[in-house]
């Protein structure tokens, strides 16, 4: 177990110093010079040489790349070429918002799979079932934005009973910090809920045909029961997966959403970057958005060793 | 069939249907207190079928009608709801399936495992006990080091270590029935013989009684008292084991021994074979079911054949054999 577990984050580590090249090398193989950009078209040459190097970006790539990963571990991630802040505690700020926007959201995905993927698997042969799969499927079918967009217009302009946008800090004013989060968290949970419920559906219908179910039912357990006490944690570990793959794209996703509702959020952040041409800006938040996925990757190895006891011993019978 | 009385199990005019495509037809048995009794056939026969419906336990689309009778519980086996069924599986009949690799849950600990059937039954008073008894349990089934088995996970053992945490499930709460459906079908044949005496031992222990489900004429020669052969869906021949192998009536029973005779070969010098293969199930022919592929077979056969002696000992066939008829 502590070998898979150390192999885990070997792997973590290594893609993250792959990823850390792969940004950088995108950034830098992008046309346009920040200094050129910062100055303008009218900028002579030696005004344009000398920003060249308040940036450092006159250097070779190779100590450029290695000024700024040796900066990240520590939250150093270098001053905007726009504003000249600091950009580690932007970043950090944004974070959080986003953070919540995305836990909010998979757990509203999560209450809504588990039970429906559920009954739909439980149910399979009924109507019952069929219109489960139906709804998931019309759910799959909506994009997080348009489902964003149809809240706002039913619950924030129709009923007029929550905010169509706007963020307060949870330490300000929860009530309010929770309002202006639902909306955003639910276009991201009901689409991804939706996703989700299908692969729960397959999992428990899986389980379902297992022998030790059967087994389960011949010692006088109930189906539900035996569904509860032994399936539950078997269909877990390739939900859990997907669950994985779906905060990644919850992540990502929160980029269009944050939009919509005007969350002071990364997405916002990382647009923000993109229309301002802040190089250096749009390079951290990219990083920063591709760690938080390899470490939710890395979390669901993890959770894979919790669950499954056949992953813990590494000897050639318990490989099986 | 009449109804023993003083049975453990009594089934009575059994059929189980698929749909519209019948599967079992006509079962009537009965098994007394600490009876070994054995029901062979080839696949398909409907053996499988038959044990399951007696802990309501069919797969989806498949049902039971008829009557199975168990001792000490007041309604009828077939039919009845789940909830009365649950009270009964794991307590009175308890089970255990041919394929010990999948049987048990590959995230629990096997002594959890065990225990888990006296917990549901209240057989024990607490979690503490219920594992205490699991770990006699692992060391009456012989299973080495039962403290350390009780912890270890599915994957850590062996098929035939697993089986005998099976059985060792199956006889927690002292069933007044275990059904084996090919207990030993899925291991290794040194590891048979052992699983096969635990078994005998382990029933004779509790005076429980056993149905005792295989294709293996030496298995049921060597674990039961009487036999019970299953062709097609219904039963054919029954009585004694002894008799039932020396002096058969029914031609399958016949061909089913001489197909498992190996010393014996037919005039080409292969061993012998039962012609044709067993047909899917809802195509066995009218009448007899047996008469497509029977060497005795007349215009008569056309005719679902009646019951020919008492139920303990009898065959349903026009025309069997020996017997000087």
């Amino acid at each position: 177990m502590a070998l898979y577990l150390l192999r885990r984050v070997a792997v973590f580590i290594v893609s993250t110093a792959v990823a850390a090249v792969a940004v950088f090398a995108f950034m830098a193989v992008l046309p346009g010079d920040p200094a050129a950009i910062a100055l303008g078209v009218n900028a002579t040459p030696e005004a344009v040489a000398a920003k060249r190097a308040e940036f450092g970006t006159d250097r070779p790539l190779a100590v450029q790349f290695l000024a700024w990963v040796s900066g990240l571990p520590t939250g150093d991630f270098g001053l905007s070429y726009v504003s000249g802040d600091r950009i580690g505690p932007q970043i950090a700020d944004r974070l959080g918002v986003t953070l919540w926007l995305v836990l909010f959201g998979m757990l509203i995905a999560t209450v809504v799979a588990v039970p429906l993927g559920a009954a739909a698997a439980v149910r399979h042969r009924s109507v019952t079932g069929l219109i489960l799969s139906g709804l998931s499927q019309v759910g799959v079918a909506i994009p997080a934005f348009l489902a964003g967009i149809l809240l706002v217009f039913l619950f924030a302009v129709t009923w007029q009973v929550l905010p169509s946008g706007g963020y307060t800090p949870l330490a300000e004013d929860p009530v309010a910090w929770f309002q202006q989060l639902l909306l955003p968290a639910l276009s991201l949970g009901l689409v991804q809920g939706a996703v989700l419920s299908r692969y729960v559906r397959s999992a428990v219908l899986d389980v379902l045909r297992e022998d030790f179910i059967r087994t389960a039912r011949a010692k006088g357990m109930g189906l539900y029961r035996a569904l509860w006490r032994h399936g539950s944690r078997n269909a877990a570990i390739p939900v859990v997966t997907v669950l994985g793959l779906q905060l990644a794209t919850l992540l990502v996703g929160a980029v269009v959403v944050e939009r919509v509702f005007t969350l002071p959020g990364l997405g916002s952040l990382l647009l923000d970057g993109v229309a301002n041409r802040d190089l250096l800006l749009v390079q951290d938040t990219v990083m920063v958005l591709v760690v938080a996925v390899l470490a939710i990757n890395f979390l669901v190895d993890a959770l894979y060793v919790v669950l499954d006891p056949r992953l813990r011993d590494l000897s050639p019978r318990g490989a099986r | 069939m009449s109804v023993l009385t003083g049975s453990v199990l009594t089934v009575d005019a059994l059929r189980i249907d698929a749909g519209a495509i019948p599967l079992v037809r006509d079962v009537s048995f009965a098994i007394g207190p600490g009876e070994r009794v054995g029901l062979i056939g080839e696949s398909g026969s409907g053996k499988s079928l038959t044990a399951l419906s007696l802990l309501g336990l069919l797969p989806e689309g498949v049902r039971a009608s008829g009557s199975a009778r168990l001792d000490g519980v007041p309604g009828d086996l077939v039919g009845a709801d789940e909830r009365e069924l649950s009270k009964v599986r794991g307590k009175r009949v308890s089970m255990v399936f041919q394929e010990p690799m999948t049987a048990l849950n590959p995230v629990m600990r096997v002594g959890d495992q065990v225990a888990e059937v006296m917990l549901l039954h209240r057989t024990q008073p607490s979690r503490a006990r219920a594992l205490a008894a699991a770990v006699d349990l692992l060391d009456r089934v012989r299973l080495p080091e039962p403290k350390a088995t009780a912890r270890a996970y599915p994957h850590q053992l062996s098929g035939g270590q697993r089986q005998r945490v099976m059985l060792a499930i199956a006889l927690a709460n002292d069933p007044a029935l275990l059904i084996c459906d090919e207990p030993t079908t899925a291991l290794d044949v040194t590891v048979q013989a052992q699983m096969l005496e635990l078994i005998v031992e382990l029933t004779a222990e509790r005076d429980s009684a056993l149905l005792f489900i295989t294709h293996d004429l030496a298995v049921v020669a060597t674990v039961c008292e009487r036999v019970l052969v299953m062709y097609g869906g219904r039963v054919v021949e029954s009585g004694d084991v002894y008799e039932v192998f020396t002096a058969p009536r029914h031609p399958y029973t016949d061909g089913l021994l001489a197909a498992s005779d190996l010393s014996a070969v037919d005039e080409r010098g292969r061993l012998r074979t039962i012609p044709g293969v067993v047909p899917g199930g809802g195509e066995f022919p009218d009448g007899c079911v047996f008469r497509n592929r029977c060497p005795r077979a007349t215009d008569q056969c056309v005719q679902t054949p009646g019951w020919t002696g008492t139920p303990e000992r009898g065959f349903a066939c026009w025309h069997p054999v020996g017997g000087g008829q």
